[in-house]
């Protein structure tokens, strides 16, 4: 993991006691509300329904024990004993006082953790696969990249106040889970023909009221470029992006209105400016950066030891394995994914002693790393196959354990309407609706891989339009409604999914789910996945049979 | 009151009167900032005072480039602290176009904005009206090192950082 140095730690606390001022004059009456409420999102600070909200940067999903700790404290002293993973690998807390914010922020500060830039309209935290540097298919670990990218767009002075927000997400896998094509900026990490890494920059994707996947406007950029093509596109953007309307102020929608070749050659002649300048990446800084990120002290080992195949005898272990295990890029080793998706707790909710539990399986298994997936999981990355039954029953005890990664009730959710101060409807009891419904291990496992996003209003949180079942809640004159889409997917084939016609009331839902479900199972063929079908029949068969008139 | 701070310290009122609209009028004895297009129109014609020019958001600091050598003091506007445009002028004219001169920052300029506005190129602050310049004056020192490569740092801290190392 990066180890922060004296000057990470001196800005970090710099920013803390800038927070700290700030928050005192607000509370003072020396900046107004609409003066502080800029800079407090910049730091994370929302005011929500019932409290302020507090958003905690996890940068490329890496935590350590010793952070996950610090989030169980501070989630048992300012908090109610619980926080909530977030689609970007983030973490919040629904329940602390505003005052009380700068002394948490230095709480974290000590542990090399802080909130800059988890909302607002500037450059958020980068994301990036959750299985980076130790997943079977990646190409190339991008995390000495994320690390790079990390420290150019915090407290960047000229992009502190864009026309929106931005999101970066990098990919160094041949399978895309970063969800790179819905960001404002994708960057893939690839090899050209030469075999020299780089990366392919899309541009313009995101979700929100206008679902768009991005372009390529870079097929291939060397790497030692990364900073000063990101200050290209970054300055276009800022300088030409709208900022007389919210909902049209999007990188996304600037692209769209000059087309992507206008639009990519207007970087390249901003680029061709900053290129070679200052910025430009060594080898040796970027080896600096890699050099945070080198492998664990693994041990040699076969892969299929007994230890371990031997218990597979157990169906409910070997079901656990199958679903909630990744391969390892060393034999020996697997990725375990702790499950924040049991029925009853709202998707991606952890409470504090569940936090402690995953940084003590952490140090006992896996080198005091954790990692937080998009998808609101956690995950230990570097688990011996010979301790996975003792990982499973430690994850079963702390209700980790549920055998659903990937599957229809592993639903990604934002926090919707019960904390949510711009939802439209709440999510959290549709989603347990739903889960409650697919309760049937055998018939959920059976329906295979399923993605399943629901959001509760039309920006989008829970990722609904990239969902293979997405869920929109609406307002219909004050009464919440919810919207299925179908057909939608992330990864390498990202696609925006397609409403299949009016909404359901909230009783409706699971039903409604049901039948799409039911009618999947006859339609499909040997082997294929509910997306495939869904894209093989269309959506028509499916109206027809949720809308179809009982008799 | 100009509200003024200058080089990093409260300075006096310095003479230079804002002129925000083509329709306002001065003297030809006065240091007058000027609209672009009123600049433009009027550089070339008998003034005995000094004069400036101020841009607007929108307007592309490009057309500044073969006036440079004759402005001792360009101003941007900032009509909200949130329109974050400014910022990326003020590093074109300085990095790119090579300006010298003074770079005041008008409009709704704040004690935490300060910064980030002297990273990128600005030497002069004129705080708004209603704010106090002395305490604003404090947040010109909110952050004592950057990561990226600015105007008042050239050298982005990872090339310093891995220097040190190397070396």
């Amino acid at each position: 993991m990066y180890k922060y140095d004296e000057v990470d730690f001196r800005l970090v606390r710099e920013r803390v006691e800038q927070f700290r001022s700030q928050t005192q004059r607000y509370l003072a009456g020396e900046l107004a509300e609409e003066e502080f409420r800029p800079l407090r999102l910049m730091n994370g600070l929302y005011i929500q329904r019932h409290a302020p909200m507090l958003r905690v940067a996890i940068p490329y999903g890496h935590l350590s024990s010793l952070q996950m700790r610090k989030l169980a404290h501070i989630a048992r002293t300012y908090d109610r004993d619980y926080a909530h993973f977030t689609t970007r690998q983030n973490i919040q807390f629904n329940w602390p006082e505003l005052a009380c914010v700068p002394d948490i922020l230095a709480e974290l500060a000590d542990v090399e953790m802080h909130a800059i830039q988890t909302s607002g309209n500037c450059v958020r935290n980068t994301t990036t696969d959750a299985f980076a540097g130790v997943a079977a298919d990646e190409l190339i670990d991008g995390r000495a990249y994320c690390e790079i990218i990390r420290q150019w767009s915090t407290l960047h002075p000229e992009f502190a106040y864009l026309p929106r927000k931005f999101k970066i997400a990098v990919s160094g896998s041949a399978d895309d889970r970063a969800a790179t094509q819905v960001h404002d900026i994708g960057l893939h990490v690839v090899r050209n023909e030469a075999g020299e890494v780089g990366f392919r920059v899309l541009v313009g994707g995101g979700l929100g009221r206008t679902p768009i996947v991005g372009k390529v406007v870079r097929e291939f950029l060397p790497p030692q470029h990364l900073l000063t093509y990101l200050d290209a596109v970054l300055r276009v953007y800022n300088r030409y992006g709208r900022r007389d309307n919210k909902y049209k102020a999007r990188i996304k929608i600037l692209v769209q209105a000059m087309t992507v070749e206008a639009f990519a050659a207007k970087v390249e002649d901003e680029w061709l400016n900053l290129k070679d300048g200052p910025s430009t990446l060594t080898e040796a800084d970027v080896a600096y950066y890699a050099g945070f990120f080198t492998d664990p002290a693994y041990e040699s080992l076969a892969a299929n030891p007994a230890a371990f195949t031997d218990k597979l005898a157990e169906p409910a272990f070997a079901r656990w394995v199958e679903r909630n295990t990744r391969a390892h890029k060393r034999a020996g080793y697997r990725s375990v994914v702790l499950s924040l998706k049991k029925t009853g707790v709202p998707p991606g909710d952890i409470s504090a002693d569940q936090m402690d539990a995953v940084a003590d399986m952490a140090d006992r298994f896996g080198f005091g790393e954790i990692r937080s997936a998009h998808e609101q999981n956690l995950i230990l990355p570097d688990v011996k196959e010979s301790d996975l039954y003792e990982v499973w029953q430690l994850a079963r005890q702390h209700g980790f354990a549920t055998p659903n990664i990937g599957l229809l009730t592993d639903i990604i959710c934002c926090p919707g309407g019960d904390f949510c101060d711009l939802a439209n409807a709440r999510s959290i009891p549709v989603a347990e609706a739903i889960q409650r419904k697919f309760d049937d291990l055998d018939y959920l496992f059976d329906l295979g891989d399923i993605d399943c996003n629901f959001s509760g209003c039309m920006n989008a949180c829970g990722h609904h339009h990239i969902g293979n079942i997405g869920i929109l809640g609406v307002d219909k004159n004050g009464q919440e409604w919810y919207q299925i889409t179908l057909g939608g997917s992330q990864g390498n084939y990202t696609a925006i999914g397609k409403v299949i016609g009016p909404s359901f009331a909230q009783a409706d839902v699971p039903a409604a789910f049901e039948k799409i479900m039911t009618l999947y199972v006859e339609q499909r063929q040997e082997g294929e996945r509910f997306i495939e079908t869904v894209r093989r029949i269309g959506l028509d068969p499916f109206k027809e049979r949720v809308y179809a008139k009982s008799h | 009151m100009q509200n003024l701070i200058k080089n990093r310290a409260l300075a006096s009122d310095d003479g230079w009167r804002l002129i925000r609209s083509a329709d306002d009028t001065f003297s030809v004895e006065e240091d007058v900032i000027l609209p672009l297009d009123v600049y433009l129109e009027r550089k070339d014609s008998q003034h005995a005072g000094k004069l400036a020019v101020w841009l607007a958001p929108e307007q592309d600091p490009a057309v500044l480039q073969a006036h440079l050598a004759e402005l001792s003091l360009i101003a941007i506007d900032f009509p909200a602290f949130t329109d974050g445009r400014g910022y990326s002028h003020a590093r074109l004219l300085r990095e790119r176009y090579g300006y010298q001169g003074e770079l005041r920052a008008i409009g709704d300029v704040l004690r935490d904005q300060l910064s980030y506005m002297a990273q990128v190129g600005f030497d002069a602050f004129v705080i708004r009206a209603d704010r106090d310049a002395a305490s604003a004056l404090a947040g010109l020192a909110d952050f004592s090192e950057q990561y990226q490569a600015t105007v008042l740092q050239p050298v982005p801290l990872l090339k310093r950082r891995v220097s040190l190392i190397v070396a």
